[in-house]
């Protein structure tokens, strides 16, 4: 099984009435339970790259299978059905829900996947037990520190059992020790449960921690080091 | 979840839901001030008695002047055979004359009439009695009197057996009306009835002015009226009658009034409608606001339907509140007005559902293009605001 499988994969813009080629002919497989980074200077198509895998974004040309479905086949609403069932997502800015607690922003995929409230529930505090916040789980954002936050947004993409957690620049709001707790955790996650990991980063030192380092520049893949 | 989002924004939502809130409060006090007085109206036409049929010489116009009568005594026996039933038909022959008792003196309306007045209309007597079919016959100059003419002639005193002068002719009172109201400017408390027989030969006049049936019940009303006019144009084939009911005259008042009801609703729907652009705008500075969080939801895998739905409710959500409110505030301020002041105000259950639905649909369908904005996102543009 591959997670993912993308050929020709082009993107490009209008922007103010010029082309923009953000991705340029991608070709790149990404197989279950890996755990890969996705490298660039910035401007280089990584962020692209990364809304097209996350089904947040379509090509304009080239073929993406995302677990084995073509998404070209798909409209917006089996799109979304996808990307509830597929893949779970860990953003820079942690992307809480302000004034909602811990439980209910983890919880939150599994409203739009139709799990009845007391199950949504369960599942959500066994997601943060397994994060490691079982004692913040009526927490709101603002009563947690960066760190924590992150390890909330993580058990949100964890709570759906994803195929694959696509994490943009993860530990890039954080300092160097909640940084490290929250890639020591992707890992274990990585390990322990054969979720792969896919991370989007410009920090040489973030992306060494994976397995398989892609390199993107000028729209193209420039390096794939396993 | 919709709730949060409003209780988030305590203020703005009050202040969104205030313009809901005066629209429809004021939908149900206007609407509750024209059914009041449309009430109030039927009141008093219904006042007069029921089921009645008043039979007029030429055609009803209220812009011409009426037409000179050629009904006389014999027509209304006449008449009495069409109906079948005698009791039932009671005439009239009136003229202002002035009465005098001592040294007051008042301008009154005199109505010729007959024993069968209180089988027609709602007449209750308060003293004495009404006339008989031996003051007719015998053209005795006894009268009864409306209890306005009575306290006007006689203050305190029981008028009953006492003398009046009516045109100069001397009158024993035999009885005084209740109390009743004025029906249509007609006061009908200034009233002072004798025999028609008596009334025409103090007036000079052969004629009566029209004739007034009381049907035995509301179905029969409309044939027994035409029955009468078209057996009045057998007799008479050069002349028209007419048959006026009371159900025409609620009808033709009724839609003036249901008419002045409707202006007023409109009016009151027009600041509900201006409480509907609030809150579409409301909703979409809200979604402009909150454009990070539709990206989150969508990533998370709400479909459009979701978004579209969530932004719908909390629209919905807004104007039923407010609704709601306004309904309350609208029942309390109809009370108000009810107790304090002379406008009467009847407060109907159409109108609040009325108010209350509008408010609903005003939330679909000024909270549908800000909830469909949100909907159709794209949710990497939108994670990306700030």
């Amino acid at each position: 099984m591959t997670a993912f499988e993308a050929a020709g994969l082009t993107r490009s813009y209008q922007l103010e009435g010029v082309t923009v080629d953000a991705l340029r002919g991608v070709d790149l497989t990404i197989g279950d339970g890996e755990f890969a980074a996705i490298l660039g200077p910035s401007g280089s198509g990584k962020s692209t790259l990364m809304h097209l895998l996350g089904c947040l974004d379509r090509p304009t040309s080239g073929v993406l299978r995302v677990g084995g479905v073509d998404v070209s086949t798909l409209d917006d609403t089996k799109l979304a059905e996808l990307r509830n069932r597929m893949i779970g997502f860990v953003f820079q800015s942690f992307h809480l829900l302000a004034r909602t607690s811990a439980l209910d922003n983890v919880a939150l995929p599994l409203v739009y996947r139709g799990v009845a409230r007391a199950d949504r529930r369960k599942r959500a505090r066994a997601a943060l037990e397994a994060v490691g916040l079982a004692h913040r789980l009526d927490h709101r954002p603002s009563q947690m520190s960066g760190g924590e936050q992150q390890r909330v947004a993580i058990a949100r993409a964890l709570v759906g059992d994803p195929q694959v957690v696509l994490a943009d620049e993860p530990t890039g709001n954080l300092d160097t020790r909640n940084g490290d707790e929250v890639m020591a955790l992707l890992e274990r996650l990585n390990a322990d449960q054969g979720v792969a990991i896919v991370l989007v980063t410009h920090e040489p030192e973030v992306a060494d921690r994976a397995r398989r380092q892609i390199h993107v520049r000028d729209g193209l893949i420039e390096r794939d080091v396993a | 979840m919709a709730l949060e989002a409003l209780r988030v924004n305590r203020l703005r939502s009050a202040l969104t839901m205030l313009g809901v809130i005066i629209g429809v409060s004021a939908v149900v006090i206007l609407v509750a001030i024209g059914t009041g007085a449309k009430d109030a109206i039927e009141d008093e036409i219904s006042g007069l008695g029921s089921n009645i049929i008043l039979v007029v010489p030429g055609q009803l116009n209220f812009q011409a002047a009426p037409t000179q009568s050629r009904l006389d005594l014999s027509d209304v026996n006449y008449v009495r055979r069409v109906v079948g039933d005698p009791g039932r038909v009671t005439v009239s022959v009136q003229s202002g004359e002035n009465v005098r008792v001592g040294r007051n003196e008042a301008f009154v309306t005199v109505v010729g009439t007959d024993e069968n007045i209180p089988n027609v209309f709602e007449r209750p007597l308060k003293r004495g009695r009404y006339l008989t079919e031996t003051d007719i016959d015998t053209r005795r100059r006894v009268a009864v009197l409306g209890s306005e003419v009575s306290e006007q002639l006689f203050g305190d005193l029981d008028p009953v057996g006492r003398q009046a002068t009516i045109a100069g002719v001397r009158f024993r009172v035999v009885g005084v009306y209740e109390k009743v109201g004025a029906t249509f400017g007609v006061a009908r408390d200034r009233e002072t009835h004798i025999p028609v027989t008596t009334a025409q030969r103090l007036l000079g006049v052969q004629r009566v002015n029209g004739i007034a049936i009381g049907a035995s019940g509301p179905d029969v009303i409309d044939s027994l009226g035409q029955k009468v006019v078209d057996a009045l144009t057998t007799r008479y084939p050069d002349e028209k009658f007419s048959a006026v009911t009371q159900t025409q005259l609620l009808g033709t008042i009724g839609t003036v009034l249901g008419m002045l009801t409707g202006v007023l609703a409109a009016i009151a729907g027009i600041s509900l409608l201006v409480g509907g652009v609030g809150v579409s705008n409301i909703m979409l500075v809200s979604v402009r606001e909150r454009t990070k969080e539709i990206g989150l939801r969508k990533a998370l895998g709400a479909r459009q339907r979701d978004v579209l739905g969530q932004f719908l409710i909390e629209a919905v959500l807004l104007t039923t509140i407010g609704g709601t409110i306004g309904i309350a505030l609208g029942v309390g301020g109809s009370l108000l007005i009810e107790a304090l002041s002379p406008v009467p105000a009847s407060i109907t259950l159409w109108s609040i559902l009325l108010a209350f639905g509008v408010s609903a649909v005003v939330g679909v369908f000024f909270g549908v293009a800000p909830a469909r904005r949100a909907g159709r996102l794209d949710p990497v543009v939108a994670l990306r605001a700030e």
